[in-house]
């Protein structure tokens, strides 16, 4: 993606390589990353259920996965946006301006609600590929173009509404977002986005769509070469991801009773953050849907946790920020290690020998 | 997208020099070229308009205002331009400004007799430390400055929260020859403007005519490259973050001596803000090109269109707006006169000139 890298992976590719051939049976299965955070998300359940008071109970983990639901949506296609190489920065302004939108509606152009969320979803649509459009068309880079488009779509979510907010939609509505699933405690908006996991799960990973944005994330040239069309690719991303959001912007504005201007403001940043922490790659090429479910997962029960355990809620961004840091920085640490201490057993070898 | 392509082209397009007399070369174009003047016409058509609405507008009280509303923003794009021409980002600006800010409200707390200029240094200091993190953790990491710095961004924010617990710090609690700093003029200018321009001239000079400022340009362009030449592309980007972090610190102690009333929010979104000044200035979001004088006046500008937008009695919701359509304006024209100069390179070097 944006910033090339100015530090380039450390110099153990065919260390690694003859490391894969030894363990591949284990670690082709899973993907060493994505089982250390899914091992990470147990024990921090496992912990948090003893020695947090009322967090495994069912109410707590309704609230919990109601809260993850903007979350994991906007994260599905960002991850194969950031696998392509790309980043998408305006996701909560799209959230924030397609809740306004639906206000704006709602408030005075007497269409019915379900006719409003299908709008809302398309003009999202519109506002990704506006981003699609810049970043293909033109060839300008996605970092820089998505900060503009960050602004500009939060500037004209204030336009639409103003500061007012508009908060009488149908409570059969409202509720109807908030509701568990009869006879359990798993809210009914999971299952959309179990649903769009899966039809993104299975594009990325078991269809040639799906290897191609791998194939550009890892040299963008060669996929071009190869046959893929990357502009055309990278376009409907943009586009899907605007659709997305606004379909967060539908549900966001529905489960608070409340579209208003500053809705969602700053997810992007958490969003990109459960994103690197699923073992996505930010230079593109690697890294698995799997992984970022459980990022996504595991950054809500944290949070989630130490709230219930009295942590002041802003401190809490402590918690985002280091574990967005150990994600990053601990990988590279183990890997540089065990290069070295390869090297140190081959030196040794030659010694003997 | 090819990433170094952009990288390179832009190059071209900001060092014009050489083929600067060619009759060919239409006047406009090379006047665009030169992204200061470009900037200087347009905040200049900005402020010609708004005073033909209001001719208080250039009233002495109004600029004052607009000066001292911009010196802040301008020192943190200083220091973002010297990151960015590096080909990295530091996102963690706004939350070291928060942390630096009330740090020194709390300095003054414990020690009400503290002269001002060790607090000024105090929090320089801090800021520095804070950039120290930064650069620290990306040499260590070996990953994109992006993800370590946003991570950072939540882990000082977090740490600014924790230690305010909700409290707040008012003008009442700092002493009066500091608050004074912040409003008091010199010659009708504010000092806080001076302090900027003194860091703009310092950071403009040090970047043209030191070796080691020319190197980060060459860092920026390509970083194998200048690895290969001999350039200590570690240790360089490792003092620009603590550069970087000094300048957030000291922009802090300016916004503390500035408003006087301090909260941990303080700051909160800012990062985006400067890397927009310095987009809009003219900074190649992929390095190697850019001045601090033309983030400096990116600045200035978004300052500008703020006021005048309450000026010219424009819903003051449009800002947003307009700026992120200015940030696409940019880079949009950027791509376009770097295309017609790489094509007219091509040109030339085809007939063999």
């Amino acid at each position: 993606m944006a910033h090339d890298s100015l530090y380039t992976a450390p110099p153990s590719g065919a260390v690694a390589g003859r490391e894969r051939g030894r363990l591949a049976g284990l670690r082709g299965a899973l993907g060493s990353w994505d089982a250390a955070i899914v091992a990470g998300l147990a024990v921090v359940v496992l912990l948090a259920s003893v020695s947090v008071p009322n967090f495994a109970t069912g109410r707590n983990a309704q609230f919990l996965l109601l809260d993850l639901v903007p979350l994991a949506l906007l994260a599905l296609p960002m991850t194969l946006i950031v696998i392509t190489g790309e980043i998408d920065l305006s996701v909560a302004s799209m959230v924030g301006l397609g809740s306004t939108l639906m206000g704006q509606m709602w408030l005075s152009s007497g269409l019915s609600l379900e006719l409003i969320c299908v709008l809302v979803v398309l003009s999202g649509a519109l506002l990704g590929a506006v981003n699609g459009v810049f970043v293909t068309g033109f060839g300008l880079p996605s970092l820089a173009v998505t900060i503009g488009t960050l602004a500009l779509y939060r500037g004209l979510s204030f336009v639409v509404l103003g500061d007012q907010a508009v908060a009488d939609f149908p409570a059969d509505w409202t509720d109807a977002v908030v509701q568990p699933i009869p006879g359990t405690s798993i809210p009914v908006m999971v299952v959309p986005v179990l649903l769009l996991a899966l039809v993104f799960g299975v594009v990325l990973h078991a269809t040639p769509v799906g290897r191609a944005l791998y194939a550009m994330g890892n040299n963008g040239e060669a996929a071009t070469f190869a046959g893929v069309s990357v502009a055309r690719t990278k376009f409907w991303l943009f586009v899907a991801s605007g659709a997305v959001c606004g379909l967060v912007g539908v549900f966001w504005t529905l489960r608070y009773a409340s579209a208003r201007g500053d809705n969602a403001t700053g997810l992007e940043l958490t969003v990109v953050t459960a994103v690197l922490l699923g073992g996505v790659s930010i230079f593109g090429g690697r890294g698995g849907l799997l992984g970022v479910v459980a990022g996504v997962l595991l950054l809500g029960v944290l949070r989630n946790a130490l709230q219930l355990a009295d942590v002041d809620a802003n401190a809490l961004t402590i918690v985002t920020g280091t574990l967005l840091i150990a994600s990053v920085v601990l990988p590279h640490a183990v890997a540089d290690v065990r290069a070295r201490l390869h090297r140190r057993r081959q030196r040794a070898q030659l010694t003997a020998s | 997208m090819s990433l170094t392509d952009t990288g390179v082209t832009e190059r071209i397009a900001n060092t014009s020099p050489p083929d600067a007399g060619r009759p060919r070369r239409r006047l406009t174009e090379r006047l665009l070229a030169v992204r200061e003047l470009s900037l200087l016409l347009a905040l200049g058509a900005l402020i010609l308009v708004t005073m033909l609405h209001n001719d208080r507008f250039l009233s002495s009280q109004s600029i004052k205002d607009l000066l001292l509303g911009c010196a802040i923003l301008v020192i943190l794009a200083v220091g973002q331009t010297l990151v960015i021409i590096t080909r990295n980002v530091d996102l963690s600006v706004g939350s070291i400004l928060g942390l630096v800010a009330f740090a020194t409200g709390e300095l003054f707390l414990a020690a009400p007799g503290t002269p001002w200029p060790a607090a000024l240094l105090l929090g320089v200091a801090l800021g520095a430390v804070c950039g120290a993190v930064n650069g620290g953790l990306i040499a260590v990491a070996k990953v994109p400055a992006l993800v370590i710095t946003l991570g950072t961004l939540y882990a000082f924010r977090g740490i600014d929260y924790y230690w305010a617990a909700g409290q707040q710090i008012n003008a009442a609690d700092m002493p009066r020859s500091f608050l004074r700093l912040g409003n008091q003029t010199l010659l009708g200018v504010p000092v806080l403007f001076l302090v900027a321009l003194v860091v703009v001239a310092a950071a403009g000079f040090y970047l043209h005519s030191y070796r080691s400022g020319r190197e980060l340009y060459a860092i920026g362009s390509e970083p194998a490259a200048a690895r290969l030449s001999g350039v200590p592309v570690g240790r360089r980007v490792f003092a620009v973050f603590v550069a970087s972090g000094a300048l957030a610190g000291l922009a802090g102690v300016l916004y503390a001596a500035r408003f006087g009333t301090l909260d941990a929010a303080a700051g909160t979104g800012l990062e985006l803000q400067v890397v927009a000044a310095a987009v809009v200035g003219g900074v190649a979001i992929f390095g190697g090109s850019g001045s601090v004088f033309g983030a400096a006046l990116g600045a200035v500008l978004l300052t500008t269109i703020g006021s005048s937008l309450a000026v010219l009695r424009i819903d003051p919701f449009w800002q947003q707006a307009v700026v992120g359509a200015l940030i696409l304006a940019a880079i949009g024209l950027d791509r376009l006169l770097a295309a017609r100069m790489a094509a007219r390179l091509r040109g030339r070097s085809a007939r063999g000139a």
